[in-house]
């Protein structure tokens, strides 16, 4: 007789037991939320008057006729922009520095890491004191005979600030990324170029560069997606001041879900936020083949 | 991870939406939020409801106070009730009022309320709506001003004197500052942001901030433009008070004046000489400024006959007498200096007479709309270029007013 549990059939109930907690728990909370979210988008809510209509479509009509949304879309992509743009190359220039092999590196590696586990809104309400008019950064400019801007009350380095946290915060995070790409390439690659006389700029354009490229996939995806939900950075700096120049989408579908109590429309701005989110990792993916080393 | 956490409050909330079941028999447990978390308050609250539980034991077997946090509290209280976990009964701030009033939220309660006759009208009216009373107003708060005298002598300035102009009062607070080097006057919780506290200043040119209908704005009228005039000039010019950015506390003698509601004496400690006064006449004469706290029954409670019979236990005029320590009561019995100096020990009769007895007599209610959240956005987005120095005052009240002319109409 043919027992049920043959060596395949266990090894396959082995494996959906192995992701079964991770799917669970993806199913309860993301996949289960995002049908929700798009159910909840077709519907007006009003809490107060406890109140649950159908709409159909009305929510996403209104996303063309609101008049902030197109001020919030350009500050989310000023932020987004800019801060992979310093991120990245910040994290990249730390790495290569912190790749020699100099004194101090282990101390300057953990300095630059150590942001990164401190929690989130702590790191943020710290700096929210050095920001202030009267506070440590304008102090310490004024030493240097610097008359320092009041940085959270001007439209432009508002969102400088907000930027500049969250780079800090984040860039030990990508430089360590970078850090383990970077040992990974072979160092007979570099004898070899510097055999044929390739300078240090051609070197690192010619072998770092295409050797780490997928890292620089992986890191740029992350910020990127990161940088589309940044939230308490803002809650607490700026609270989307001043006007609404750091207004960016997250503050904004908070702000009319839970403050306005327009459930039904922050749901539609979250479905556009996943657009959004979804949309521009598949444009990377598919970006890749072109310059992403392993791929080609 | 935002996207998800707020999915995932969301589907909480859908989950729970879906729960919750028909009232349960016997005793009913009720849950008041408040926006105190201060041990006297809640201990105060907790003995009046041991009270009534006691005398009423087949109607309620426990009254819980949650307080949450002030800063988010209306948004706290709104994401319980779209979760289908709202509280029995809840404090309401005047600016969500007419939010929950007009919606219909609130359970009437003119059937419960002792003594209804016995109320002050004037302090009503924000709470009712179609002749009934939807809520009741627990606190109606004056705001006055504290004075440090220390810091005012120390700069050579007189204390504020019977019938103070805000003329004077920006003069003494700029000589403060130039002297001392500390904030002459703060207007407490605006920080460039909470603008409607500067109602406690605007008032006095006759300004508002829309019509008595809430249609109009009211921005762009001319007492509006004079009395932002004025202020800008005090910030900026005459620094008399501490501009965008920099931060002031008057309790820790950092500010030799503040505008502030009475229940913020409790926060005075015995560091320096104070005075507590009336605020400063404006152009339009000696006017007064209240902040009221509402407390109502919603109507999703289970058990909103219960909380409706307890908050009317709550309120009587005896549980009024002892809440008036910390909370200017609604009654007119009470809003005697007599009443409220047995309470408030820190305060002078005659400083309890003139800001609070005839502030609530005259006063007016900070400024308060349907739809208030999204509203006091709009005004704080497009009333942030005015905090510079070179700001064109005119053009930027025309700006809040082309703002928020949308959600005004609607």
């Amino acid at each position: 007789m043919k027992t049920f549990w043959t060596a395949r059939r266990r090894d396959t109930l082995a494996g959906y037991l192995f992701v079964a907690p991770q799917l669970a728990g993806s199913a309860l909370f993301v996949f289960v939320p995002l049908v929700l979210v798009v159910y909840y988008s077709l519907h007006e809510w009003n809490v107060l008057a406890g109140t649950f209509s159908f709409i159909g479509f009305s929510n996403y009509s209104a996303l063309a006729e609101d008049a902030n949304l197109m001020p919030v879309l350009r500050a989310t992509a000023l932020f987004s922009v800019g801060l992979v743009a310093i991120n990245l190359s910040l994290a990249l220039l730390l790495a290569v520095l912190l790749n020699q092999r100099l004194r101090g590196t282990a101390f300057f590696r953990t300095v630059f890491f150590s942001p990164v586990v401190v929690s989130l809104v702590a790191w943020t309400i710290v700096w929210q004191f050095l920001l202030q008019d009267n506070g440590g950064i304008n102090g310490a400019l004024d030493m240097a005979g610097v008359d320092g801007p009041n940085w959270l009350r001007g439209d432009t380095t508002a969102l400088i600030s907000v930027i500049a946290v969250q780079t800090v915060k984040n860039v030990g995070l990508n430089m360590v990324l970078f850090l383990a790409a970077l040992q990974g390439v072979p160092a007979d690659l570099y004898e070899a170029a510097r055999v044929d006389g390739a300078s240090a700029w051609t070197r690192f354009r010619r072998i770092t560069m295409p050797m780490i490229s997928p890292t620089i996939l992986l890191t740029s995806i992350i910020t990127v997606v990161g940088s589309l939900q940044v939230f308490a950075q803002i809650a607490v700096l700026t609270q989307g001041g001043p006007g609404t120049s750091t207004t960016v989408l997250v503050y904004y579908l908070y702000q009319q879900a839970f403050q306005f109590h327009h459930f039904g429309y922050g749901a539609t701005l979250s479905v556009l936020l996943f657009g959004i989110v979804a949309a521009l990792t598949v444009v990377q993916w598919q970006m890749r083949r072109r310059w992403v080393f392993h791929e080609q | 991870m935002r996207l998800r956490a707020m999915t995932a409050a969301l589907l909480l909330l859908g989950v729970t939406a879906c729960g919750g079941g028909g009232a349960s028999d016997g005793p009913a447990e009720l849950r008041m939020t408040i926006w105190s978390a201060n041990e006297a308050h809640v201990k105060l609250f907790d003995e009046i409801a041991a009270a009534y539980v006691a005398a009423h034991p087949d109607k309620v077997s426990k009254v819980t106070f949650d307080p949450l946090p002030f800063e988010n509290y209306t948004t706290t209280l709104t994401t319980q009730l779209a979760g289908g976990k709202g509280p029995d009964l809840a404090w309401l701030l005047e600016s969500a009022a007419l939010d929950f009033v007009e919606a219909g939220a609130l359970v009437p309660l003119d059937d419960t309320l002792e003594d209804p006759a016995g109320l002050n009208p004037a302090v009503m009216k924000l709470w009712q709506a179609d002749g009934k009373t939807l809520a009741y107003p627990f606190s109606n708060s004056p705001f006055g001003v504290f004075i440090n005298t220390d810091l005012l002598k120390q700069a050579g300035q007189e204390p504020p004197a019977a019938g103070w102009t805000w003329e004077q009062a920006i003069a003494a607070a700029s000589a403060v500052h130039a002297k001392t080097g500390k904030a002459g006057l703060v207007v407490r919780d605006f920080d460039y942001k909470g603008w409607d506290n500067l109602a406690t200043v605007w008032t006095g040119w006759g300004a508002n901030a829309w019509s008595e209908d809430g249609k109009t704005c009211g921005f762009d009228q001319q007492p509006m433009v004079d009395a932002m005039t004025f202020l800008h000039k005090a910030i900026f010019t005459d620094q008399a008070l501490p501009g965008p950015g920099t931060t002031a506390d008057f309790f820790a003698g950092e500010a030799a004046m503040t505008i502030s509601q009475i229940s913020r004496a409790s926060l005075l400690e015995d560091k320096f000489a104070w005075d507590l006064v009336p605020l400063p006449a404006g152009p339009a004469g000696k006017y007064s400024v209240i902040g009221q706290g509402g407390v109502g029954v919603l109507k999703q409670s289970k058990n909103a006959a219960a909380a409706a019979d307890f908050l009317a236990y709550f309120t009587n005029a005896a549980n009024s007498e002892k809440l008036a320590q910390f909370f200017p009561p609604p009654r007119t019995s009470l809003l005697t200096a007599d009443t409220l100096a047995k309470a408030n020990p820190k305060l002078k009769p005659a400083q309890l007479q003139t800001v609070v007895v005839d502030g609530i007599a005259n006063g007016k209610v900070k400024p308060s709309h349907t739809g208030n959240a999204e509203l006091s956005q709009a005004v704080r987005a497009s009333l942030d270029p005015l905090w510079r120095p070179d700001a064109d005052v005119r053009t930027v009240l025309t700006g809040v007013c082309t703002a928020i002319n949308p959600l005004l109409s609607k």
